[in-house]
């Protein structure tokens, strides 16, 4: 009844269900009250746009970005996100998100009133903030340069493709996105320059690979019978500083057969390789703190009275629909929901901080009973990734809400075996294998450069860890190898041992 | 600060190109699957939208994977029922997709094949590709029916060279009578009495009152007049016209084929697109098209597309028997005076001895005064077009339609060894019918 009339009192911020420029101001307003005054948030300056079904296929197939140089892949994937959109086998994306300064918001023009300010709340304020604040994004991308970085690629790329023909650009553009998840520094942060610093340096270095001989060239032939010593091999490798994980950087900088403008074609593939990279190692929680904040903000929306009752019904429609995890058995189950799991734990750490039990104080001392949940949670979103949140945050009362349990499968026997559930003894275990299979290394083979004998026989050594004996998929390991071929030129050679623990 | 920017009105298709260079890449998938669009067709059918699956190793994207194969893997699940810990669960027998399929569908695998679709003029494309239409003819046909205004009742709006006459001026009139607008003779009829009156020397008090009271009536009709104008911008009409496809006149496509034995997959395979071809045409041209289907051998018949292209016949050729079944039809249901009537013939070349001429002749003498157009293809082996290269010399059937194409500029006749050949056959029909839209 309180409620009933603190809302006669407010009038809602919009009753239709249609949107319009005027209503989208006045909602993105009201969400922004919240979002700065109550949540404290910091984010990027917002650029919401509103784009067409067909636009947002198009940026779906272009990995998302607005401006994406021309490859036949992007046209494969449109054509298949099309074939299930026109069925109906799928809908799209409420939004797409980029992290760039300003931060660009896309939102699908099909969207009601309701479903606006839901995405907004979501993508404007929850990613932005995300964005702006974690310490992977900050370390790694670069939020000011991405556009213009994309701008220039897209026109490099154009321009190889008039000088060279499209054949000869496709054919390298292949070879290097079959090897775009080996072209991140994982340990080392790249050297930042400005665009226009970069852009000298590029041009620069162009000009004086095009005029000097390489040096190669000049190189005599080695006598026979004199064999590298063992010296004479590790400086090789401390010269190129062997290992090297990052397999188009170094593939750029020491083939033997790449021109130029394919080099700086790696280059490109490369960063925006790296740019992705800390996106993908924080899926859980990039997702979990907008739906956090959308959430929230929607509901304190309600309370003030500047929402209506249907408005709100049809945001937790959408809303619940997208934090929903099904079960290992519901044919609709296709793996853990970042959404549903990011959520789950956001709300969960502002409950522990608010109203903690016993559990919670002895598992989470640090946080419990800790009034300022808004702090806590923003230090979590700040300073960890998918794979330490869960490790350090996954409560019990989480596990036993999703029913978790961990299903170890040693492929040379007959049966899986469950090696933990949600109860006192699980816990830790479901726990860590949980923060592990979100962690982007144990996902991924890990291969690095050893070795490669520039003056000798030129083979590339390559080496892939075998983590618990896994070993890596045979049908695209040949593939991949005729493309690390293709960039190498010479013989490349692929060696997988095990991880020594 | 805040923006908002409403990028609908965007050139669409950012990623038409990127879609162009897939195709390019799947090309020699699109174009089996093109000639099997063609195979299972009917040929009033050829130019609808086809669903293309492309094996995924052409356009795969490999990277390097964790493999399923070795090695222990360990996940967790949500949703435990009744499990505890160390239980053993056994494995679904090995090939039998794994787990419900989870594990596979995780990453995204096991899909073999990679559909999509190609649209209408993605297919006519590849479909003219093979017979290597020159692009201006591939751009006529490709095109959808062109449109023409025609009447659909009147509008308050419009140019003023739509303005309708008539109805303004009916419009003007319910108006003028409806508010009792006097009309030019009653104002007339005032103004003599009034100058009668005027004129008259003497005047006498009834006179002088009948005066006034004309004049002040005469104002009156004359101020009634001013303000209900004649034509008011109320009453004005414009006709008006929606674009209409062009209704043409209606066209009949025969296509005589011999079935005989000597007819293979391949001639029929080449014969099928030939009458393509024109059956797009003649789409294009007219709002209806029928089509009839004659084959032959010593005999003649009516059949549907299916025993058309898909049955077989023994027996002797005799080419004439599909000629004189043709003038029957053309008698029964086709009159010339209301249908177009093109026909398309396709054989390799047989015929019974001595028919040929009775061809020529029923081809000179009846058919052709009705027929717009009638097309002849020969299809031969690819190894004889290195024998039979001159025009000039050939089989009796060939002779004797040689001597038809004389005397009617509107019959032609080719051979054909494969897709390529078919264009040329009907050059003259697309040239003449771009003379036609021109004059149009």
């Amino acid at each position: 009844m309180v409620r009933k009339t603190k809302a006669t009192r407010k009038k809602p911020i919009f009753e239709q269900v249609d949107w319009d420029f005027d209503t989208l101001h006045r909602a993105f307003d009201a969400i922004e009250e919240i979002a700065r005054d109550d949540l404290e948030l910091d984010y990027y300056p917002n650029q919401i746009e509103i784009i067409s079904s067909e636009q947002m296929l198009d940026a779906y197939s272009s990995i998302g970005m607005p401006l994406m140089y021309h490859h036949w892949s992007f046209g494969k994937h449109f054509l298949g996100h099309e074939r299930l959109y026109r069925k109906g086998a799928r809908g799209l994306a409420y939004e797409i998100v980029i992290n760039s300064n300003p931060c660009i918001s896309y939102c699908l023009e099909e969207n009601t009133m309701p479903l606006q300010a839901l995405v907004m709340a979501h993508a404007a304020f929850g990613h932005n903030h995300f964005f702006k604040n974690n310490h992977l994004f900050q370390q790694w991308t670069d939020a000011d340069g991405i556009l213009d970085y994309l701008d220039y690629a897209r026109k490099f790329i154009a321009r190889c493709e008039e000088r060279h023909g499209v054949g000869e650009v496709e054919a390298v553009l292949d070879a290097a996105h079959a090897l775009m998840n080996y072209g991140v520094f994982r340990h080392r942060r790249p050297r930042q320059m400005s665009v226009k610093e970069a852009d000298a340096q590029r041009r620069e270095r162009l000009e004086a690979l095009e005029q000097s001989a390489y040096y190669l060239a000049n190189t005599m032939p080695t006598p026979a019978g004199a064999s590298p010593d063992e010296t004479e091999l590790s400086l090789r490798k401390q010269e190129m500083q062997l290992p090297e994980e990052n397999l188009l950087y170094f593939l750029e900088k020491y083939s033997l057969i790449l021109k130029p403008w394919q080099r700086e074609t790696l280059a490109i593939v490369r960063t925006i390789s790296q740019y992705f990279y800390p996106q993908k190692q924080t899926k859980v929680m990039n997702e979990g703190c907008a739906c956090f904040v959308h959430y929230h903000i929607v509901n304190k929306l309600y309370e003030d009275g500047k929402m209506t009752d249907g408005a709100m019904l049809e945001i937790l429609h959408s809303h619940t629909n997208v934090v929903a995890q099904s079960d290992f058995d519901d044919p609709r189950y296709s793996g853990i929901n970042p959404y549903a799991l990011g959520f789950a734990m956001m709300e969960d750490i502002k409950r522990i901080c608010i109203d903690p039990d016993e559990e919670d104080r002895e598992w989470f001392p640090y946080i419990a009973g800790k009034e300022d949940w808004r702090g806590v949670l923003k230090d979590a979103w700040a300073n960890f990734r998918d794979e330490s949140f869960i490790q350090q945050y996954l409560s019990p009362k989480v596990m036993r809400r999703f029913h978790m349990f961990a299903l170890a499968d040693e492929v040379k026997e007959r049966h899986h075996t469950v090696t933990g559930i949600h109860d006192e003894l699980g816990y830790r275990h479901v726990r860590d294998v949980l923060a592990r299979n979100h962690d982007y290394a144990t996902l991924e083979p890990d291969i690095q450069v050893v070795d490669a004998d520039l003056l000798g026989d030129r083979c590339l050594h390559l080496k892939a860890v075998r983590c618990n004996g896994i070993g890596l998929d045979k049908s695209s390991r040949e593939a991949t190898l005729t493309h690390v071929e293709k960039l190498w030129g010479y013989k490349v050679d692929l060696q997988e041992v095990d991880a020594l623990n | 600060m805040t923006y908002f920017v409403d990028r609908r009105l965007n050139p669409k298709d950012k990623s038409l190109s990127n879609r162009r260079r897939f195709l390019k890449r799947v090309r020699s998938q699109i174009k089996k699957a093109v000639e099997e669009a063609v195979r299972d067709r009917g040929i009033a059918d050829v130019d609808r939208s086809k669903k293309v699956s492309v094996p995924t190793e052409g356009v795969s994207e490999p990277s390097f994977r964790n493999g399923r194969e070795t090695g222990r893997h360990e996940r967790v699940y949500t949703g435990n029922k009744s499990f505890q810990t160390g239980d053993r669960i056994s494995k679904p027998p090995s090939g039998s997709g794994g787990g419900g399929g989870k594990e596979g569908a995780n990453e995204g695998e096991g899909e073999d094949e990679f559909y999509f679709a190609l649209s209408r003029e993605e297919l006519l494309d590849y479909f003219f590709d093979d017979l290597e239409l020159p692009d201006l003819v591939k751009e006529t046909l490709a095109e959808i029916s062109k449109t023409k205004p025609s009447r659909a009742g009147y509008s308050v709006l419009g140019s003023p060279a739509n303005l309708s006459v008539s109805r303004t001026m009916r419009n003007a009139y319910g108006r003028r009578i409806g508010l009792k607008r006097p009309k030019k003779a009653e104002q007339e009829q005032l103004e003599t009495e009034i100058e009668e009156l005027e004129a008259l020397e003497t005047s006498g008090k009834k006179e002088k009152d009948r005066l006034l009271f004309l004049r002040e009536e005469h104002q009156k009709v004359v101020r009634r007049r001013r303000s209900i104008a004649y034509i008011d911008p109320l009453d004005v009409r414009y006709n008006y016209f929606v674009q209409e496809p062009e209704p043409n006149a209606n066209a009949v496509m025969f296509c005589l084929m011999d079935v005989s034995a000597s007819m293979g997959e391949r001639e029929k395979d080449l014969a099928k697109r030939f009458f393509m071809l024109l059956h797009l045409f003649l789409k294009r041209r007219y709002d209806r098209t029928d089509i009839v289907f004659i084959r032959h051998t010593h005999d003649a018949s009516e059949v549907d597309e299916e025993t058309f292209f898909y049955s077989r016949q023994t027996g002797g050729t005799v080419v004439s028997t599909a000629l004189v079944k043709m003038k029957e039809i053309i008698a029964e249901r086709y009159s010339p005076a209301d249908w177009n009537i093109y026909a398309a013939q396709a054989s390799d070349g047989e015929n019974w001895s001595g028919d040929s001429d009775i061809c020529a002749t029923l081809l000179s003498e009846d058919l052709m005064r009705m027929c717009q157009y009638f097309a002849y293809v020969e299809i031969i082996g690819e190894d004889e077009t290195l024998i039979m290269n001159s025009e000039a010399s050939g089989m009796e059937l060939w002779e004797a339609y040689r001597r038809v194409s004389e005397q009617w500029p509107n019959f032609a006749q080719k051979r054909v060894s494969k897709p390529g050949d078919i264009y040329p056959v009907f050059r003259e029909l697309f040239a003449r019918d771009k003379v036609g839209t021109n004059h149009g």
